[in-house]
């Protein structure tokens, strides 16, 4: 078993980290307090080949693996949670289920812009009355000769503002005997008309990343942009899950490292009664337990990138490094406020921000009671992977860099 | 045109310098390009997309300098050279100049050779000079801006009193500021190609030379002392107080 990281990953680790601490670094605090989003943040990220750099290079991507993607989300959230919500929205439910579930014209006509970074993707799965009970959604659609007809409204869509285009999960067959089965994906250009979106604002964190909603009034959907079959819509939905969720788990492992890395600067410079808290046995545990952590959370999410690199279904394993990241990095930022003491409280230090960034993780993409259910349903031998009709295809070197 | 970066592997900018048993000590710290260094493979570049050619990176070092080299490669230079021989343990500037000198003629046909205007390790910024003093070509040092037309080449140098513009034929070498732009990532498709390259290591015997004599040695290595210094704030009424028992303490320090 081999745990090393090739030359290949950790160069592509380094740029990823140069970009962040070099240009992110210096503003985000600004933005962050500002709750605006970063101006050029997307722009930069496109035009370095970060929100593509897992697809083969004939898609417009980098070439990169699947293991890449998740060493490149550690990077990203290791200085903002907003930059790594773009890889897990763009990249992860957006264009990677295309790679998934497209057809040869689809990924074409949107794939080839959305990894070049020339257009930008969202999913939108949640409404306003529905999250976790995907199949109770309502926004609908109906079918009309060559089109679809789009109603309905979606909710804490991650760069609803931003992107040019959003792979929506709507229903098209209330009548289905298994609500699940009632649902198709669609992907829509955002400046159809009848589509309006605006932005939330007041969340806890996440301050200098958009979140809004998207509202359908009669918008005239293409059937040639149905993703898959209709009818597929839950199945393809819950693929994009497994793409989003390792992203953030691979973020939220990044926030883990930051807090350590923060804690273990001040505790060897603030002193108290004499000597430097970290000498302090208390201090010790505290930073003991993030740093290890740290560890459980990226080798699990190493193991989903070498699951996808090898095209096996990982949702059971995605679901064990999304809950067990995102709650050690919430748990490590509290106690990284902690050894902060007064100082970590505002926001001349970064943790708190790493506080509030990472409370959200929690609840997106299947908050940390859905993973506890897919586990429990796993170990109880309740749940199964049935194989799909589309799989994300294994990462080949030679196909993906040909 | 064809373009040669001539970069360094150094210590890290962090890393904590001392001196051990005569010798040069960093620690754990990792080996990185000469910071000055990636400001020449970033001119170098830019000379390559404004007149087409080749970018060759060109290293003395031992093997573990090819990661400087990667660099390079997945900044966009087209290949490396890495210049590695059992025999060049002690080599000062002039030296090194003459490795890379008949590194330059073996490699042929080169336009311009740029260098970064000091190293981060030694910091003495005269190879490039004597390098060029060795090829017998001019040398524009402290560029901030590179123009090449016709078979020659104007920069324009960041001197201390301003902006000095000079012109040279080519082939010529130059050593390039910080502001000739800051340099570019590594892009997704350059790690790619750096992570597989095989960069080719020329000992001396390749470029036809034997161990150029060291003409400056370091005749001591010491870590400088630490300075160990105590603070006392003086508080007082007033300023005139405060000043009476500050000149006071100046005296009893017998500072004055």
């Amino acid at each position: 078993m081999d745990f090393s990281l090739s030359p290949e990953h950790q160069m592509a680790q380094k740029m990823v980290r140069d970009f962040a601490q070099k240009e992110i670094g210096p503003v985000i605090k600004e933005y962050d307090r500002r709750q605006e989003p970063i101006p050029f943040a997307l722009k930069r990220m496109g035009e370095l080949g970060i929100l593509g750099l897992c697809f083969p290079v004939r898609y417009g991507g980098q070439g990169m693996d699947y293991l890449a993607l998740g060493l490149a989300c550690e990077e990203l959230e290791a200085v903002d949670t907003s930059l790594r919500v773009a890889m897990s929205v763009h990249t992860g439910l957006c264009s990677m289920n295309l790679f998934q579930w497209g057809t040869e014209e689809q990924k074409q006509k949107f794939l080839i812009p959305l990894a070049k970074g020339e257009k930008i993707g969202c999913g939108a799965f949640t409404e306003p009355g529905m999250g976790s009970d995907v199949a109770a959604m309502r926004t609908s659609a109906k079918r009309d000769g060559d089109f679809y007809i789009l109603n309905g409204e979606k909710m804490w869509i991650s760069l609803a503002s931003k992107a040019d285009l959003v792979l929506v999960t709507v229903k098209t067959n209330p009548s289905a005997r298994k609500p699940s089965d009632g649902l198709s994906t669609f992907i829509v250009d955002l400046n159809t008309p009848g589509v309006t979106r605006g932005d939330i604002h007041g969340k806890l964190g996440v301050r200098a990343g958009a979140t809004g909603w998207i509202n359908f009034q009669d918008v005239k959907v293409p059937a040639a942009n149905r993703l898959g079959e209709e009818g597929e819509g839950f199945k393809i939905t819950m693929s994009g899950f497994d793409h989003g969720r390792y992203t953030v788990a691979s973020g939220a492992t990044g926030i883990i490292r930051a807090c350590l890395e923060a804690s273990v600067k001040y505790a060897k410079t603030r002193q108290t009664f004499g000597k430097p808290i970290a000498e302090y046995q208390l201090i010790q545990e505290k930073i003991a337990k993030m740093a290890q952590e740290y560890e459980i959370a990226r080798l699990l999410y190493y193991q989903v990138g070498w699951m996808k690199n090898q095209g096996k279904r990982c949702t059971r394993e995605t679901s064990y490094a999304k809950k067990f990241a995102t709650e050690a990095s919430f748990s490590a930022a509290n106690e990284a406020i902690q050894i902060h003491g007064a100082y970590g409280y505002s926001d001349e230090y970064d943790v708190e921000r790493y506080l509030r960034n990472a409370r959200g993780a929690m609840i997106y993409e299947g908050s940390s009671e859905i993973q506890t259910l897919i586990q429990a349903g796993y170990a109880l031998g309740e749940r199964s992977d049935k194989p799909l009709r589309c799989e994300l295809p294994a990462y080949d070197e030679k196909v993906w860099q040909s | 045109m064809k373009i040669i970066a001539c970069i360094k592997q150094v210590p890290d900018s962090e890393a904590k310098i001392k001196a051990e048993g005569g010798q040069v000590s960093w620690g754990e710290s990792p080996l990185v390009i000469n910071p000055f260094d990636e400001y020449a493979v970033e001119g170098a570049l830019q000379q390559k997309e404004a007149q087409g050619g080749t970018v060759t990176a060109l290293c003395i070092g031992p093997e573990s300098a090819k990661e400087a080299l990667k660099h390079a490669l997945a900044m966009g230079a087209d290949d490396a050279i890495l210049i590695s021989d059992a025999a060049l343990t002690a080599l000062d500037t002039q030296g090194a100049a003459r490795v890379l000198a008949a590194a330059i003629n073996k490699i042929g046909g080169v336009d311009m050779v740029v260098f970064g205007r000091q190293t981060l390790d030694d910091g003495s910024g005269i190879t490039a000079a004597q390098t060029a003093r060795v090829l017998g070509w001019p040398m524009l040092g402290l560029a901030g801006q590179i123009k090449v037309d016709a078979g020659s080449v104007e920069v324009s140098r960041v001197i201390e009193e301003g902006r000095q513009n000079v012109k040279a034929k080519l082939p010529a070498v130059i050593s390039v500021v910080q502001s000739i732009g800051e340099p570019r990532y590594p892009s997704f498709m350059g790690i790619r190609k750096a992570s597989k390259a095989e960069i080719p290591i020329w000992s001396l015997n390749d470029i036809g030379l034997s161990a150029p004599a060291q003409i400056v040695s370091r005749v001591e290595l010491i870590t400088p002392p630490s300075r160990d210094v105590t603070c006392e704030i003086i508080t007082g009424e007033s300023p005139a107080e405060i000043a009476e028992v500050l000149a006071d303490k100046i005296l009893a320090e017998k500072v004055l």
